[in-house]
């Protein structure tokens, strides 16, 4: 099913709307107290090119319907696949019997009344893209022939993607509360293969946006994979030291991510934060800000309302270094008898303030030390905040780039590395709802040769 | 005696009264385009789960997910389309869709047949329904309770038990339909400890394709949760790892990842076919050292990677992909393997209907040597013992894995001394087992927790390995 026109929109919006409706009232009718629902719809079209030939053309469609009921204080949860209304009956019957043998939990509820979104305004955030299938293999071919063009090095490919999807979701429950909002997201993707003498390299770029008009044109995709590709060739690894690091932005976003499991509710409840009962405390230095704009035009990840209906607003977590805000939602926020920070579903729009530095005066600050493009592997303990990770990059000696690094291990302990933050730069990186700049870092310990 | 084949029939095609002429008909749609080969993938999957956190039955969700895949190749041409409702229409719209890839100008009708069917690794049962709820949600009460009383320091148990009933049925444009019922239960228990101002955390669990009376059996889940507490209690202990390349002594079964990320994945037919694979072109190549074995087992009774036939209706096989150090075979699906001239190796795998099979690994593991563990530690002067480990990641095309050990002790003079803080390690995969320099006599397999993600695709998976020592690696501490 396509949808052509804002009126065809309006309809598709207005019957997921009724299904939500529907499985709350079928939930009322099984005797459930309270009740919430979710109910998504998406389609789409993925294509990958390589070598100059289509590889794979997927036609996507995508449904889901999930419903919580409460008895009292018992919870059950179900979801489903279809959409039918036999199917709707059978997920409250199944959520309702999963109710039957869970226990009373005095935090678990939905969130209160008047903490519920009042109004939904319209975020900007649906551009669908017709692309014709065609039209979707030129650009992808446009993509990779960029990529492979930029030098005879570059010897082989794991090819382009265009990727377009739109859709709708919506979210109800007991309070009365109903919202929704249709979405899209576009991103067009390049992965080559470089080569010299034995060994081969791979890298690759992409863009991602709501809006085709917003993504980087297909060249320059292509360009970036290819030069990335190619910059990585000759890598070596260094030896074992301890030196700053300059985490790229799109490595950086990593490290903001971690920070957020670090103060989101669930980490906190559990006593597995490295972050736990800091509060009001010093957890960077002081030129650090970081804050959420949830209700930003055409923001990646911008909603009126959080994953339990309650309406979003913006807020500091770090002012001045000091840690402001715990990300809660209704659940975390009774177990630590604190109030939701709206943050039901995760953070959304995260911004750091950036610097006045670019990444080459970056380099000139760090004079000496590692500049990590690539991470592998999961080595975070969040309990305790140590760090361990596979990374890739390049060496920079008098705040010039030397030669490309592989096979080493970075090593640290988060919290340490947060408080020895030294600058953040202003090379935004745009593609994901975590915006930052590069990470520079007082000292880690790099094991290699 | 109902088949996997028979039960996939009853379950997937008769409540939408689809018939067998019906599957002929979405074919022979296809095959009006000069397509190679196309196959029509129906799913339905039950998925349940609850998780007790302090104290209490705090959750419990049931899942129900079906739909239906249709893919044709071209060449190296494939066209995707799937549907969430098991309806002829939508089978036929699916269908033009997916023949899309190629020109009009086929032809050729097919007749759909049972397969012969195939030997089965585990029972077609419904693991759902193999233990009433009372019991699953007794069965975690115990386990929070065996966890507490391990130890005083014990200040969080997390428990969680989940059972997976997924019912495949794969049709291929030879007319052949085969199916296959496949049960998986997962149970887990997570700990914090806490000493003062510091904690820690420990994690166990294992899983089968089995009933949930696996759990049961030998006290196989009260086992998991000493081992979490164990575990964190460790770590409690732990020093900073140490920094640099040094010998490592990895211990026997989970610490088999290491053979997943750094030789399997390099190993897989899409990228050995692309040549974008460090291990491309190195068929009867030395990679690994005189003694070492290693190969990808689907058939392994009641394993957790294990597959009775993969996603495209090819048996489950035992496949050797280093024997005695020398590089001899790849992991097929079947369309990388009739694009590089072989047959499939049984490792066509997907998610669900919603996404394309790929080849992937099953249970793979190393086969066992000659030497005593003791033997081996006693044989490093300085150096580390890893036990357990996290996840992995590999680059395929520049060879450079990692994996990342929870558990690790210091080797000091022949001897474990101290456990040392979880490290990552680093290495490069066709070269890692040129310096595998023993190789013990203790295989295991892990205890039935692995999912190895691919292309955004996750999959369950199974390793194992004995006791091995790689005279290099580089351990990713902070003491330098």
């Amino acid at each position: 099913m396509v949808i052509n026109s804002m009126q065809d929109l309006k309809e598709r919006q207005g019957r997921l709307e009724e299904l939500v409706e529907d499985l709350l009232t079928e939930a009322k009718k099984q005797g459930a107290s309270s009740a919430e629902a979710g109910v998504s719809s998406d389609m789409g079209l993925s294509v990958n090119v390589r070598l100059g030939e289509v590889e794979t053309i997927e036609h996507t469609r995508d449904q889901g319907l999930g419903i919580s009921v409460w008895f009292g204080q018992r919870k059950g949860s179900s979801s489903t696949s279809d959409f039918s209304g036999e199917a709707v009956r059978d997920a409250v019957r199944a959520a309702c019997n999963i109710a039957r043998y869970t226990n009373e939990d005095p935090c678990t509820g939905l969130a209160d009344r008047e903490l519920m979104a009042t109004d939904t305004p319209d975020l900007d955030l649906y551009h669908p893209w017709n692309v014709e299938v065609e039209e979707a293999i030129d650009l992808g071919i446009e993509c990779e022939d960029a990529a492979r063009s930029v030098d005879p090095r570059i010897t082989n490919s794991e090819g382009a993607s265009l990727n377009t999807q739109s859709g709708l979701q919506i979210y109800g429950n007991s309070h009365g509360f109903v919202g929704g909002y249709p979405s899209s997201r576009h991103s067009i993707s390049c992965a080559v293969v470089g080569q010299e003498d034995d060994s081969m390299q791979r890298d690759y770029w992409y863009s991602s946006a709501r809006s085709r008009d917003k993504l980087e044109s297909p060249g320059l995709i292509g360009k970036k994979a290819g030069e990335r590709t190619l910059a990585r060739l000759g890598a070596r690894r260094i030896a074992t030291q301890e030196a700053p690091v300059i985490f790229q932005a799109e490595m950086a976003v990593g490290l903001l991510r971690s920070f957020i499991g670090a103060v989101s509710g669930s980490a906190l409840y559990r006593h597995s934060s490295f972050l736990l009962d800091q509060l009001g405390k010093q957890v960077f230095p002081k030129f650090v800000r970081i804050h959420e704009k949830p209700l930003l035009p055409g923001g990646l990840a911008s909603a009126a309302f959080d994953g339990e209906g309650v309406a979003t607003r913006d807020k500091d977590f770090i002012t001045d270094g000091i840690l402001q805000s715990y990300a809660l939602d209704s659940y975390s926020a009774r177990k630590l008898n604190m109030q939701t920070t709206a943050n039901a579903g995760g953070v959304r729009n995260l911004f750091i303030e950036p610097g006045d530095m670019d990444l080459e005066a970056l380099l000139r600050t760090m004079d000496r030390g590692l500049l990590v493009t690539e991470m592998m592997g999961s080595g975070l303990n969040m309990v305790t905040g140590d760090y361990s990770r596979g990374a890739a990059g390049f060496w920079v000696e008098h705040g010039e780039i030397q030669h490309p690094v592989e096979e080493i291990t970075i090593a640290g302990n988060l919290k340490q590395m947060f408080a020895g933050l030294q600058a953040v730069g202003r090379d935004l990186d745009p593609r994901t709802s975590f915006r930052t700049g590069s990470w520079l870092v007082e000292s880690m310990t790099i094991a290699g040769e | 005696m109902s088949t996997p084949t028979n039960i996939a029939c009853n379950t997937l095609l008769a409540p939408a009264e689809l018939k067998e002429s019906d599957l002929d008909r979405v074919m022979d749609q296809m095959l009006a385009h000069s397509i190679d080969s196309a196959d029509i993938y129906f799913q339905s999957s039950r998925l349940e789960s609850w998780v007790l956190e302090d104290g209490i039955i705090r959750e419990g969700a049931y899942n129900i997910e079906q739909g239906v895949g249709i893919r044709a190749m071209n060449g190296e041409k494939t066209g995707f389309a799937y549907t969430d409702e098991i309806l002829l229409p939508n089978l036929l719209e699916a269908g033009k869709s997916a023949r899309a890839i190629a020109r009009s100008g086929g032809g050729g009708t097919i007749h759909i047949k049972g397969a012969a069917a195939p030997r089965q690794y585990y029972d077609p049962i419904n693991p759902l329904t193999t233990l009433p709820e009372e019991q699953k949600i007794d069965l975690l009460r115990r386990l929070d309770a065996e966890a507490r009383k391990q130890d005083p320091r014990v200040t969080q148990v997390i428990t969680s038990l989940v059972a997976v009933h997924d019912v495949v049925l794969v049709v291929d444009n030879e007319g052949t339909m085969t199916g296959d019922v496949r049960p998986l239960v997962r149970c887990n228990v997570h700990v914090i400890v806490e000493q003062g101002e510091q904690r820690e955390q420990g994690s166990s669990g294992g899983g089968a394709r089995q009933a949930l009376g696996f759990f049961i059996d030998q006290d196989r889940a009260l086992e998991y949760a000493r081992e979490a507490v164990r575990l964190a209690l460790v770590n409690l202990e732990a020093v900073d790892a140490p920094a640099g390349t040094m010998p490592v002594v990895l211990g026997p079964g989970w610490p088999g990842v290491l053979l997943h990320e750094a030789i399997g994945h390099g190993l897989e037919g899409d990228f050995n076919r692309k040549g974008t694979s460090a291990f491309s072109g190195r068929l009867g190549d030395r990679v690994a050292t005189k003694g070492c074995t290693v190969v990808d087992d689907g058939t392994l009774p009641g394993r957790r990677g294990s597959l009775s036939v993969d996603d495209e209706g090819t048996p489950g096989q035992y496949t050797v992909l280093i024997e005695d150090g020398i590089l001899k075979g790849y992991i097929q699906d079947r369309l990388n393997a009739r694009l590089m001239g072989t047959v499939s190796t049984g490792n066509g795998r997907r998610e669900s209907y919603a996404h394309l099979p790929l080849p992937r690994m099953t249970n793979t593991y190393m086969l066992p040597g000659n030497r005593e563990p003791g033997e081996i530690i006693a044989s490093v002067d300085r150096g580390l013992y890893a036990v357990n480990f996290g996840g992995g990641q590999v680059d395929i095309t520049s060879g450079k894995f990692v994996f990342s050990a929870n558990e690790a002790y210091l080797i000091e003079g022949g001897k474990i001394t101290h456990p040392v803080k979880g490290a990552t390690l680093i290495g490069n995969g066709p070269d890692v087992l040129t310096r595998v320099s023993m190789v013990g006599n203790d295989l295991e397999l892990d205890a039935g927790v692995g999912t190895c993600g691919k292309e955004g695709q996750s999959v369950p998976v199974g390793v194992g390995q004995p006791t091995l020592k790689v005279d290099e690696l580089t351990v990713g501490g902070t003491s330098a």
